[in-house]
């Protein structure tokens, strides 16, 4: 990977490295065990600029390029999943704002998501409409200088503790979206806990009963919520999510290989057994694999190309499914001690599923993939 | 790039996606039903990559996406 890297990306990547080993690592179990991210980790993640990655410098934001943005979702992923998501959920609403938010909107609101002043949601997905997003059912009416919001959001990302919401709903019919900040009066979120994987999202179900935000909150126009609005978030988010992958699989594998070496079963470790190595073997040329199309993903959104959206589904989707693919395999090579959650692979295993379904289902990529590559 | 050529770029771009050509430049290609409200992120992707503007909220509007003579002139109201 290092002839593919510039050296600013390869110092970036060392200094991730480093981040995320020595302070998100170590707490990810935690953060696993009590579902919940840590404000501490928040505010480091916040002085390291990283929850403003791809924002520009004007607001705080690092102005990453895709594949060094790429490397730091690699290394948080490889450290901890749901810190992972944090970055990639504050991120896409970042972008979608610095893309279709008017002057007024981005000045107020671009610094306080890259201070981490407010952590934001990004809430298209209801009870009865994941994949099928243009028929979602968030009512949005008209009301003087007003939008006025009834419905449910639910499955969206550290909803517990958003300051900030990028919600999309229907204006007479046409899908739009508005951002809607926390303590709004009817808004109203209801936890959900005990997920399989991901536990340190801090889901929730959000209800708006009348939920009034002023007309200025509208970002993009209406009509085009869906498509470019959210897309452009989404965009950013499978791309986030294909990197984190990476990064989970990386980690399983180097797992895996210490736990083998030091294994031993019939008199010597087991990995040498050919079996093992075989197992070992299909793990990294996966992970390279994935990580090269990663790679290619970022590279046509660093030369914004409309190829980059097909480039990017790809990804997602061999991503997760190399990584579902690498966590069994880890946990298989773990043993019953693969099982526990004295090893990290359990926890990997569990989020690897969830990988597979959120910003897009495999179906769904599937669907798209067969389109636009 | 003429306007001539800048029409062909987009009708090659429409023909390709419709699979046809049996549109006039100012047929509304969204009534016809010959492109989905998905399309109009693909049109969006297009016009900024092929002809190197944003395009800001205020062109936003599917008016402006509608037919070739549409796309056209808001290609060159943003070129000038």
């Amino acid at each position: 990977m290092n002839v593919l890297l510039s050296k600013n990306q390869l110092a970036a990547q060392a200094s991730y490295a480093e981040f995320f080993g020595i302070k998100i690592a170590p707490l990810a179990a935690q953060i696993d065990r009590e579902e919940q991210v840590p404000e501490s980790i928040i505010k480091q993640l916040s002085t390291a600029g990283y929850l403003g990655a791809i924002l520009p410098e004007a607001c705080g934001g690092l102005n990453l390029d895709p594949v060094t943005f790429g490397l730091l979702n690699e290394e948080a992923g490889k450290a901890c999943t749901s810190v992972r998501s944090l970055l990639t959920v504050q991120n896409m609403v970042g972008a979608v704002l610095n893309r279709w938010g008017s002057e007024p909107l981005k000045n107020k609101f671009l610094p306080q998501l890259t201070s981490g002043t407010r952590i934001a949601a990004f809430a298209l997905t209801e009870p009865g409409h994941g994949s099928d997003a243009s028929s979602i059912e968030m009512q949005v009416t008209e009301e003087g200088s007003f939008y006025v919001l009834n419905g449910t959001k639910k499955w969206i990302s550290f909803a517990q503790i958003a300051g900030l919401f990028l919600v999309f709903g229907k204006l007479n019919g046409k899908i739009c979206s508005l951002l809607v900040p926390s303590g709004a009066p009817g808004l109203s979120v209801k936890p959900i806990n005990g997920l399989l994987g991901a536990r340190g999202c801090m889901l929730g179900e959000l209800h708006f009963k009348n939920v009034r935000v002023p007309q200025t909150h509208l970002v993009g126009n209406v009509g085009f919520g869906l498509f470019p609005v959210a897309f452009t978030g989404l965009d950013i988010g499978r791309y986030s999510i294909a990197w984190g992958c990476v990064g989970m699989a990386q980690a399983c594998m180097e797992s895996s290989k210490l736990y083998t070496k030091n294994r031993k079963q019939f008199g010597e470790p087991i990995a040498n057994n050919q079996l093992v190595k075989r197992m070992l073997s299909e793990m990294a040329v996966d992970i390279k694999a994935a990580r090269l199309l990663c790679f290619s993903a970022g590279k046509y959104m660093e030369a914004k190309k409309r190829e980059a959206f097909g480039e990017i589904l790809a990804a997602k989707y061999m991503a997760t499914k190399m990584l579902k693919s690498a966590s069994e395999a880890s946990v298989q090579l773990h043993g019953a001690n693969g099982l526990s959650n004295e090893y990290p692979v359990e926890r990997f295993y569990r989020d690897s599923k969830i990988m597979q379904l959120i910003e897009g289902s495999d179906q769904m990529l599937q669907l798209m993939i067969s389109k636009y590559n | 790039m003429t306007t001539t050529e800048q029409t062909q770029k987009i009708r090659d771009f429409l023909i390709n996606h419709i699979g046809s050509d049996k549109f006039s430049d100012k047929e509304d290609l969204f009534k016809q039903g010959l492109v989905n409200s998905l399309f109009a992120m693909e049109l969006v992707n297009f016009i900024e990559t092929e002809f190197g503007f944003e395009i800001s909220n205020e062109d936003l509007k599917l008016d402006n996406f509608r037919s070739v003579d549409a796309l056209n002139t808001l290609v060159l109201k943003n070129k000038n």
